[in-house]
Order: C-alpha cells, then structure tokens, then sequence
C-alpha cells in the first residue's frame, strides 16, 4: 500500500501548541499601540516619524548584522521591531534622527546581536542603548518640550514631573499625559491598557507589574515621597509593564520574578529621591538585569517529590 | 473508613497542558476484528526480562497457550493470540528500534481455544499474584510494566490507597473511556476482589472530567449498588494533560508525592489502570490470558476512526484495512498517543500488550516547525508538571554538563512534553532531555566498567 512512501520518524510529542515567537511579539507590539496614539497626540505626529525612524534602523541593523555574520535571518520574528519601538518611545521627541539611528544600531548590533541574538541578551537592549545615549548625549536627552507644545510654539522645554516642583501636575495629568517626558512614558492609562492585554494574552505574568508598583509604593511612603505620584509619572509604569517584563532579562520562576521586581523597584525610588538624576528606572531595570542568573540560581522550584516527609495527606 | 478520608474534589497539581482532545471515537462501540491470516508476537512486549519460546515451528497453537515465558521476576508469559501453526520463529524490529525474536504463528481462522483454560483459583495474596504472573499482564494503559510485579507490594510499604486510573489524557484515545462504558461491571468486580486481597480500602477512581458519561456510570455502580463498605469512590479530575501520570494522579487524588527516585508504593498508593482492572477481572472469571485488547485508530489519515478489539501481534496495516484504510497517505504513524506516543517507520510492525492506539497522520499534522532561539518565556517551567526547569536541562545537554543535568534533576523527568509543546520557539525540549539522560546512563555505565577494571 505504501512501498515507497516515507513515513516521518521522531521523537515525542508529535503535536505542538500554535504559540510562536512572532505571535508574541506581535502582542507586545498590540499593547504598545495605545502609548504610540498617545505619543502621536501628545507630542505630534514628531514621534510617529520618531518610531519609524528606530523601528527601521533596528530591523536593518539586525537584518545586516545577522548577514555579516553569516546567520539566518531572525527579522521575521518581530523582535527587532519591539526592540526599535520601546526605544522610541523612550526616547524625548525632539531628539536629533541620528542620535535615535546610533541608539537603535547599539541596541541591535551590540546589546543583542553581539551576545548571540534573541534570547542571549544580558540587558534589555533598548534600555541599554537609552542609557548609553543618555551618558553620552545628556542635553538632548534631557530636553523634553512640554505636552502639546505643538499648539504653542513658545515653548521650548519644560521639566517632567518628577524634575518639577511638586504639585506642578495633577494625577489627571498624569494619568493622561498632559506633562513632558519621553514620548511612550507620559500616559499612564494608555500603558496600563498595554498591559492589561499583555496579561490578558498572558504574554506577561502579573506578577512583575504588580510587585514593581506594589513595592515602589511602599518604599515612597518609607522615604516620604507621594506614592501615586511617583507610580504614575516617569518612566516607572513602562518599565514596569514592558521592560522589568523582557522575557530574556527578567527571571524565569515565581519568586524570582518578586525579587525582580522589588529590587527594581527599592533601586528606582532611591535613585529618585537620593541620586541627582530626576529619573532611576532604566539604572535600576538594568542593574537588576545583570543579576537574573544569580536570582534565577536562588529561586529553582523544588521538584515534585522532593519533599522528603512524603508520606501521610498533606493538608 | 467513612467518608471523610476521600478527597471532596481533586488536588491542584503543577504545571500541565491543554492538548486539543480530539477524542473522535469515545461514542464509536468497539468491533471485534476476525484473525487475522498471521500473528507476530514478539519476545519483549513488557518492560522487564525478555521471554524464551517454549515453541517451535511446526507446533499447533491454540487460543490462551503459552508460547513463551521467562524465570526472571520483572516479567510476564506470552500467550498465543489466534489458534493455528507456529511458522517461524525471526527476529522482528520493535517500535523503539530494537530487534528481537518474535513466533510468527498462521491462523487457521478457528480460534480455538486451549483446552486447560479455567478458572485460576485464587484464595490469598500469593495466589493472587501467581495466577496474574500466568495471565500475562501488564499495564494496558502504555508503559507495559508486569503486573503481578506491581501487586507484589514490598511488605515494608503501607499501601492504603488504590488509584484506578481513568485520565487517558493523551489527545485521540478512547479505549479506556470504552472500557468504562462497555465494561463497567468487570472494572468494579475487578477493583472489589483486587482491594479485598490486598486489605486495601480506599480506593479512587481519578476520571478526567471530559468523560461525564464515563463518570457517570461508575458513579452509579459506586454509589448505589455494590459499594456497601463506602470504599470506592469517583474523583473527577480537570481535563489537563498529563492527570494520567502516575505522579501526577497520585498528587492529584490524594495530595501525596512520589519521592524523587521512589515508586508509588512510597507514597502508599497502588496505581491501576482501568483497563487492566477489567481484563483482571474477566481474567478470574474465565482463565483467558491476556491475548486480545482494545486499540483506537485514529488520525487524520484513517478513513473510519474506531474503536476496535485485536488480536495480539496483529500486523497494523491489517487493522487499518480492516477499518477502511487510509484517506491520504500516511506520513506519521504512531503507537499510543501524540504526546509520549512512538513513530513507526512503517505499518508492517505488530500490535504489542501494551498499545492503547494507533493513529496515523497526513502531511500536515505530521510535519514539525524548525525550532528557533529560545527566548526565556518560561512557558516550559509553567507547564511541567514535575516542577522541572527544562530550558535549563536543555542547555545543559547541548553543553554536555553532567553536573548541571544532575542539579536540575534530569532523572525526574517523565518525559511527557508539555514543555516542548508549550515552547513558542518549537525547541525540541523533552527531545534533549531524553538524549540527556543517555548520556548521564553512559556515563555511569562508563564508571562502573572503570571502577571494575579497578
């Protein structure tokens, strides 16, 4: 009946499940969508050219490392889009394109590509680069014009809300974004809509989100600073929601993820309240970053039937 | 015993996938297939011993007469599927590679069965197991472990609980979900004289809960007929592969856990098949040896997926004409399940004890994506049951660390590919694992010879 038809031969399981690296990325770049509307709004179609700009240094830059290097091409799983896109939204509008294009080639080609490509990176490489351009750029990092200052062309910069006064913004405003900052960080609803479907998805556990701004409240009210206020303005919710949850830098297991995000957390609102810098998320993300291994060592679940007093219903 | 020491719903266990089901055949009544023109029974179709032939060519078989046995512990006679004239005696390639003897034996088409077939007579515990040993069965739900090995319980072990195990998670198969439904009275009966020998007086039924006919029906019988002593009780359990593990149905039905290396006795549990229950008790009433069982074909392939009783040692391709052929060329076809089922490199194999399905694929169900980088998801942690960390023990296969394999406890891995099917980047997880402990296998095997030189 079938003399010399093949049949395939391989290991179990035959079946796979229908989830896929593209799929995921995919998802995160969904979630991403309502804080890249809010940029559009709040800062002017500036970001839209701003995310085009990194988005596509990023894809080419992985798609021509990846050549020089004699590999296959991984462009196809979306990451290096994610990657193009979380840097432009950390990014302040007005920056120079070839400060944006020289973040996105260092994300790529040194943080990610460099290490052995997805999944090999030791830092988030958007976070990475953002730093690197914050050292070596400083003025126009920190040059953020106010929020729809497209309608008023006075004004040329204005302090975030963690470098102004306190009081400056309303919750409301910063709920919404009607404050300065980098373009992806200033709405708080539009990145906590993201995250809800990341969660949804389940792409991301809650847990990172939840201990990050969990422990960020708790170590404001220990250093007496207004706890929704420091949750809702900067960087600290999109850190929270899509840097503290990059697969590759954040732990694998439960209570890796809590030490994770505390740690992230306690380093952030020292690093507001005590450093001279306004802002301590990125440092923070990436310091804890750097200690995933040793965590992940710490925090090896206990297989079943490891327990030793197995006898006897355990209730 | 009241009814306090059964649990009132199932315990959580970690981990677990959902598998599409799949189950095409769970209402399809089995068909009892006529003999076939020949039967292979092969010397090995349990986990233990090999047996001997006790036959030779030219000798005239009948139904239930043993052809071949073993004095080793760890195994079980083989018992002659068909009446008829053994013809060879050859060496036929297993499922798994392996070549082994095999008595081919001719059918006459009679089924004749043995003339000393009767009742064994079963009065104490050692019977028991004497009179299982002679049957010739093993655990019919895959892993084909001698059962007469399984009830001869270590007297040190306090076993108080019985499992029967009704899960049959693996996507396709319904032949143990047939069992319930055509067969309930056996497994009662079976399960009643099983506990009464082994002093035994708990024990739970775990069902899956996508088979509510099937819960149902022994629901019944426990509750209102036979059960007087209140000592057998219906668990259902979420429908999550793999509740039919045997850790993993233990944890689930009463909170225990198997201790790394230990086996279920450990933990006071005996673990049962249903099916194996069944024939058990058919087996006491009848004295016909394990020589016919219930397999599903099924699959993409199949024209007419069923349900349907063989002999053993039937060749596959015969099955599958009997049940209408193929509808597209095959191009995958297995032995037990699609999650810890084995590839056939051909349907010229023949049907062993322990088989529970065959299903046969076409082209698209049959090809598997080309897996990619991983990306630390940590889907494939969530999803193991025995809380393992297998994109480590994958890592530390591909770098050939002993050390590390060991101190992420390879050895405790069942090998049931939740994390392979739950990778998104279709690494081929459990795969690695299984080439891991082979090399961990040498290794000690290499130490040993070495010590031994010593």
């Amino acid at each position: 009946m079938m003399d010399d038809k093949k049949l395939y031969v391989s290991s179990s399981p035959h079946f796979q499940g229908n989830s896929s690296t593209r799929k995921i990325m995919l998802d995160v770049i969904i979630a991403l969508i309502p804080a890249t509307i809010a940029a559009c709004v709040i800062f002017g179609m500036k970001s839209l050219t701003l995310v085009g700009i990194c988005v596509s240094s990023c894809v080419l830059s992985e798609y021509l490392a990846r050549k020089i290097m004699k590999r296959d091409t991984t462009i196809g799983d979306l990451s290096a889009v994610v990657t193009g896109l979380l840097l432009a939204l950390n990014l302040p509008v007005n920056i120079n394109p070839l400060i944006a294009v020289f973040g996105s080639i260092f994300a790529i080609v040194v943080v990610k590509q460099m290490f052995g490509g997805i999944g090999m990176n030791f830092v988030n490489p958007a976070l990475a680069a953002r730093i690197v351009l914050l050292v070596s750029f400083p003025s126009s990092m920190m040059s953020y014009p106010p929020a729809f200052f497209y309608r008023n062309a006075d004004v040329v910069t204005s302090a975030t809300p963690l470098g102004a006064q306190k009081g400056a913004f309303s919750y409301i405003d910063l709920l919404l974004g009607n404050c300065s900052g980098c373009i992806g960080e200033v709405c708080a609803l539009a990145l906590i809509l993201g995250g809800v479907y990341l969660v949804i998805r389940k792409v991301i556990s809650p847990v990172i989100p939840c201990v990050y701004i969990g422990t960020a409240v708790l170590m404001s009210l220990l250093v007496g600073a207004d706890p929704l206020y420091q949750v809702l303005s900067g960087g600290l919710l999109l850190g929270a929601i899509f840097m503290a949850t990059d697969y590759t830098t954040s732990p694998i297991t439960f209570w890796g993820k809590v030490i994770f995000a505390a740690g992230c957390a306690i380093l952030t609102i020292l690093l507001r309240t005590y450093s001279n810098m306004p802002e301590g998320v990125s440092f923070s993300i990436i310091l804890m970053n750097i200690l995933v291994p040793h965590i992940e060592n710490l925090t090896t679940p206990k297989t079943l039937g490891f327990v030793k007093k197995a006898k006897g219903d355990k209730k | 015993m009241g009814e306090s020491n059964f649990p009132k719903r199932a315990y959580k266990t970690h981990g677990g996938v959902k598998v599409p089901h799949n189950k095409n055949t769970k209402n399809a009544q089995s068909i009892v297939m006529p003999a076939p023109k020949m039967v292979a029974l092969p010397m090995s179709q349990h986990i233990g011993a090999p047996c001997t032939p006790v036959v030779k060519a030219g000798d005239r078989v009948d139904v239930g007469q043993v052809i071949a046995k073993s004095d080793a512990f760890v195994s079980a006679p083989i018992h002659s599927s068909v009446s008829g004239i053994v013809k060879k005696i050859d060496k036929i390639t297993m499922p798994n590679g392996m070549r082994v003897d095999a008595v081919f034996i001719e059918s006459d088409g009679e089924m004749r069965v043995y003339e000393d077939i009767k009742p064994p007579k079963v009065e104490n515990l050692s019977d028991l197991i004497s009179a299982v040993r002679e049957s010739g069965l093993v655990g019919l739900g895959g892993a084909g472990f001698p059962s007469s090995v399984k009830l001869n319980i270590p007297s040190d072990k306090n076993v108080d609980t019985m499992i029967i195990n009704v899960a049959e998670c693996e996507p396709y198969i319904t032949s143990d979900h047939r069992e319930v439904i055509e067969n309930s009275w056996d497994i009662m009966s079976g399960i009643y004289s099983i506990k009464d020998i082994l002093g035994i007086h708990r024990v739970i039924i775990g069902i899956e809960n996508n088979k509510p006919d099937a819960i149902k029906i022994l629901s019944d019988i426990a509750e209102n007929s036979v059960d007087k002593d209140d000592e057998v009780k219906v668990l259902p359990l979420k429908a999550s592969y793999p509740h039919g593990a045997e850790k993993i149905l233990i944890k689930a039905c009463t909170g225990r856990e198997v201790p790394v290396g230990g086996l279920p006795s450990d933990a006071g549990v005996l673990v049962m098949n249903v099916t194996t229950i069944s024939f058990l008790s058919r087996y006491l009433k009848t004295g016909m040896p394990l020589v016919s069982r219930r397999l599903t074909i099924d699959g993409s392939a199949v024209k007419n997926p069923c349900n349907v009783i063989v002999p053993i040692g039937t060749q596959i391709k015969d099955i599958i004409e009997f049940c209408g052929g193929y509808k597209e060329d095959p191009k995958k076809i297995l032995m037990g399940g699609p999650m810890m089922g084995t590839a056939l490199c051909d349907d010229s194999l023949y049907v062993l004890k322990q088989n529970n399905a065959i299903l046969a694929f076409g082209e698209k169900e049959a090809r598997l994506s080309q897996p990619s980088a991983c990306i630390r998801c940590g889907r494939c942690v969530k999803a193991c049951p025995m809380k393992l960390m297998p994109e480590e023990l994958s890592n530390a296969v591909d770098r050939k660390d002993t050390a590390a394999m060991k101190k992420y406890n390879i050895l405790n891995c069942m090998e049931c590919g939740c994390c392979s099917f739950s990778c998104p980047a279709k690494r081929k997880l459990v795969q690695n694992i299984r080439l891991g402990k082979q090399i961990l296998n040498d290794e000690k095997k290499a130490q040993m010879s070495k010590g031994g030189k010593a």
